[in-house]
């Protein structure tokens, strides 16, 4: 589904956080891009989310080139990109009025869109039908990113690109909205790339983890990790021998 | 701000205005009571119509302002390359006290409402302009991003960011204008008019020597000022209710 093919990108007037680098992900597939700060987590998203264009190589989705934001790709960021002026419901329907106001143009809006009638059940879904009217100032960080995935997810993407959407949240909200984000993806079919920084968070939903290096990253270094998601696996020695693995990792590339 | 406080507020300063009437004793400050007894009479004598054309200069003068400043803003503070342009300009045109170009606007325009109305556009345009701009600007690329990435071009980031993100800037420098829009009205009906509050006010004052209905047309004048205030706050509970909410 998506293919980073030769990839070089880098900030004017600094060193390349990414050269030659290649990379591919199978529609469905869950990934974690785990690294230590600096690396290029957030960059790497936004180069498939088409915020971000590479200085050599390419990036295409479905044989297409990114050139621009992707009607089909869903992006939640760590502040949840909220309106503060709009309330919930208006802020979950946002992405369907920005396709209306478009049309479907094939460039800002699929060109099959049609406007389906399915907000209110998100809101339900997402189990924020109480505060429906509240403006997201009146809002806890959980109720903020259900949110941010309802308004994504009504939008119907294929992709889903999240930067480190939880690190803000308590233990048990993030845990909370860790799996519903799994099981999300998994009904809807949706390919899902998460940026974090937090080991056990990328053991718990990366199906496949790619680590990155310090840059510039020219050989991704992927770890498998099939039981992601399934009942019990955080307390399996398996997830603690990965969480073990990747530490040792990071330390080893990070020269510590 | 709650009804009550204001009420009391504007009742604490006519007692004080009423002790300093008494203790000055001079025709030249009446009590706020004669004033008030002149004010309701004079509004049957002229001073209503007065009222309705200074509400007319200074509102079309307003709103001249917001429909071009507020989109200049917008268009200035969402795009770097402009804002780099049209910054130097402003910095330097903001400082220049307009008013001085009464007599060079009179002149190009005439005596009519135009020269008026224009000359509080000058004053009130930067004050919006650099407000707007600095609000868009300061918008967090974050959201920007956000909304880019469920499928917001430029069009639809002015619409749906941009505009609602800079309305609360657009009625603060409304709400800041409004002083200097009034202060500015009184200077340019001073002269080239038989209308207007600030026409009313010096003649009666300096011409007719008549007080109490001089402080008529300054209660009239502030009414104006007062009453724009108010609608401001108005819209801005109505437009911008995520500003009010705990």
């Amino acid at each position: 589904m998506i293919n980073i093919h030769s990839l070089t990108f880098e900030y004017a007037n600094h060193s390349p956080l990414f050269q030659n680098f290649n990379w591919n992900i199978t529609r469905g597939e869950t990934w974690a891009l785990l690294g230590p700060s600096g690396c290029g987590k957030t960059t790497l998203l936004y180069l498939l989310a088409g915020l971000k264009f590479p200085t050599s190589g390419e990036v295409t989705i479905h044989g297409e080139k990114i050139l621009r934001p992707r009607p089909q790709s869903g992006l939640i960021l760590q502040d949840y990109g909220l309106l503060p002026w709009s309330t919930v419901r208006e802020n979950v329907v946002l992405g369907v009025n920005v396709r209306k106001f478009y049309g479907a143009d094939g460039k800002h809006t699929p060109d099959n869109f049609i406007p389906k009638d399915n907000i209110e059940s998100w809101i339900q879904r997402l189990g924020l039908s109480e505060m429906a009217d509240k403006f997201p100032g009146q809002l806890s960080g959980g109720q903020r990113q259900r949110t941010a995935i309802a308004r994504t997810l009504a939008l119907e993407p294929d992709l889903l690109l999240m930067d480190e959407p939880f690190s803000s949240l308590d233990a048990i909200t993030r845990e909370d909205l860790q799996n519903l984000t799994l099981s999300l993806c998994e009904e809807q079919n949706i390919t899902l790339v998460i940026v974090t920084h937090a080991i056990e968070e990328a053991a718990v939903l990366g199906k496949k983890i790619l680590l990155l290096d310090m840059p510039p990253n020219q050989n991704p270094l992927v770890f498998e990790n099939p039981n992601a998601g399934k009942a019990g696996y955080q307390n399996s020695s398996e997830f603690q021998n990965l969480c073990r693995d990747l530490r040792n990792e990071m330390q080893k590339r990070s020269g510590q | 701000m709650k009804r009550r406080d204001v009420l009391l507020a504007a009742a604490a300063i006519f007692i004080i205005w009423q002790i300093t009437a008494m203790v000055v004793s001079m025709p030249i400050l009446p009590t706020p009571l004669t004033v008030l007894v002149v004010f309701f009479n004079e509004l049957q004598n002229g001073l209503l119509t007065h009222f309705a054309v200074s509400l007319w200069r200074v509102t079309a003068g307003m709103l001249l302002s917001v429909l071009v400043a507020a989109p200049a803003g917008l268009v200035i503070g969402g795009s770097k390359r402009l804002n780099r342009i049209f910054s130097p300009i402003i910095y330097l045109l903001y400082p220049i006290p307009k008013v001085v170009f009464v007599p060079v606007v009179i002149l190009f325009l005439g005596i009519g409402d135009t020269s008026k109305i224009i000359i509080m556009f000058l004053i009130l345009f930067f004050q919006i302009v650099v407000l707007v701009r600095d609000q868009a600007s300061g918008i967090a690329p974050q959201l920007l991003q956000s909304l880019q990435s469920l499928g917001a071009g430029r069009r639809a980031l002015f619409r749906f960011v941009y505009l609602p993100a800079s309305l609360p800037a657009i009625l603060t420098a409304l709400r800041q204008s409004i002083g200097t829009a009034v202060a500015v009205l009184y200077i340019t009906e001073l002269s080239a008019t038989k209308y207007g509050l600030g026409y009313y006010i010096y003649y009666r004052g300096s011409t007719l020597l008549d007080y109490p209905s001089m402080y008529a047309g300054v209660i009239a004048m502030s009414m104006l000022g007062l009453g724009m205030y108010f609608s401001v706050d108005w819209l801005e509970r109505k437009w911008c209710k995520w500003k009010f909410v705990n």
